[in-house]
């Protein structure tokens, strides 16, 4: 057993305090800990992007960052994306469009992809398949993945 | 098990005692890319990790005597971003880009990637072409390292006992002068390098090659500088008869080994292959056509 540590950290704008040992991922953290479960852990590795989340603004694999290391930073998950009951246009055209099969992958790929629109509201299909590319779906749907991206950022320029 | 400790220092002297002073195997925090995974699959059990990003100033891209000083918490991501610097060193750029998905680059650092020490690392080869000098703090004072003599072996690194690597100096470089990598793998993305190559060269006004630096990857057990490749391109125009010899120098030097990625023999053949790509690609950029 390691020594416990006491981390403050802001998780979709909510404060947030938890004990940690140093070995636990900020992925373990937000399931085991905050109970925060839309996260997923695929391949635990940084692999495969299950677990992406925002981390002070920038795109990471949360089982890639150790909990300890969330002290004083601005995390966001896919718990925060919807406001309310409205969800993001991205979380609806993957609804419309049938971008998810079993759904493991999504949250991270929905995560990974606002980012994507964050900073480049209107990607190439070619630009979307690489900034998706640290993103593994197990059923192998990309093309649909791709396609609800693709609608969604015509649709949030539009807006 | 022994216990695991954290320590975030917010001073390069405290980080220092910190390693120094510690009684088992301590491992550096700075992205954590490699540290991490190597900590989640057992094959290293540290006493002491020690996060370096606390630390003021490690986190910043200068100017610096016509160059960049690049500390060591730099991210990936945040050396894309950099307009000057992906103007100035391309061949750095198109490295940094190829580590793992923008999740990764998001926290890896090109410090990181020399001290993991893999043969394969793919901003090492660029790294050691651009004459880039590490700039390492320890118990001792403070050396100036080039680059290349980091990594010794596979996981293996040259720096003692409570050094750690502060950032990295990257020279100015002359008008007519460009740099490139490439390498080969079975997939675009997410994937590690069977073989790269680094090209770094410098024209006068004449369109000849008065200088070049190559260096090749993950055919040896370091990233080899390979001087008979910088000799076929210097004095010449860089023209197909020279890219040819200076091709063949490059799979000349290779000592690869055969696994699961790649047989010597591929290897040696796709070195000679990429040697030219990429000595085309610098050469267009050094005549700014590209």
């Amino acid at each position: 057993m390691s020594k416990k540590y006491h981390v403050t950290t802001s998780v979709n704008g909510d404060e947030y305090d938890f004990l940690c040992e140093p070995q636990q991922s900020l992925l373990d953290v937000l399931r085991d800990n905050l109970m925060l479960t839309g996260t997923k852990e695929g391949c635990a590795t940084g692999d495969c992007g299950a677990c992406s989340v925002m981390l002070d603004g920038r795109l990471v694999c949360s089982c890639l960052v150790i909990g300890v290391e969330a002290g004083g930073k601005k995390i966001e998950t896919i718990e925060g994306m919807a406001k309310g009951d409205t969800l993001h246009p991205l979380q609806q055209k993957f609804l419309e469009l049938n971008g998810l099969q079993c759904g493991i992958c999504t949250p991270g790929i929905l995560v990974a992809a606002r980012a994507l629109l964050e900073k480049n509201p209107d990607p190439s299909e070619m630009e979307v398949r690489y900034w998706l590319a640290g993103n593994l779906c197990r059923c192998t749907g990309y093309d649909k993945v791709i396609r609800a991206v693709m609608a969604a950022a015509t649709e949030m320029r539009g807006a | 098990m022994s216990e695991l400790r954290y320590e975030a220092p917010d001073s390069l002297a405290s980080a220092i005692k910190l390693l120094a002073a510690a009684g088992g195997p301590a491992r550096i925090l700075a992205g954590g890319t490699d540290v991490i995974v190597q900590m989640e699959m057992d094959m290293i059990e540290p006493e002491l990790l020690l996060d370096i990003k606390h630390i003021p100033g490690l986190r910043e891209i200068k100017a610096e005597k016509g160059g960049f000083r690049i500390g060591a918490t730099v991210s990936g991501m945040e050396m894309m971003e950099h307009a000057a610097l992906c103007a100035t060193w391309p061949g750095l750029i198109d490295g940094v880009k190829l580590i793992g998905s923008i999740q990764v680059k998001g926290r890896a650092t090109m410090a990181g990637n020399l001290c993991n020490a893999s043969p394969g690392a793919d901003s090492v080869p660029p790294l050691v072409t651009a004459g880039a000098m590490a700039h390492v703090v320890g118990p001792n004072g403070a050396r100036d390292v080039p680059v290349e003599q980091i990594p010794i072996g596979p996981g293996k690194t040259s720096l003692a006992k409570g050094e750690i690597i502060e950032s990295f100096f990257l020279p100015a470089r002359p008008r007519n002068a460009g740099d490139a990598y490439l390498r080969f793998t079975p997939r675009t993305e997410m994937d590690i390098a069977v073989v790269g190559v680094a090209v770094n060269l410098t024209l006068d006004g004449a369109g000849v090659c008065t200088a070049a630096r190559v260096a090749i990857g993950a055919v040896a057990p370091t990233v080899l500088i390979v001087k008979e490749c910088a000799d076929a391109l210097i004095g010449t125009k860089v023209d197909a008869a020279a890219i040819d010899k200076m091709a063949a120098a490059a799979a000349a030097a290779c000592r690869p080994i055969d696994d699961k990625r790649g047989t010597k023999e591929f290897r040696i053949k796709m070195a000679r292959v990429l040697a030219k790509r990429v000595a085309q690609k610098a050469l267009e950029r050094a005549r700014h056509v590209a």
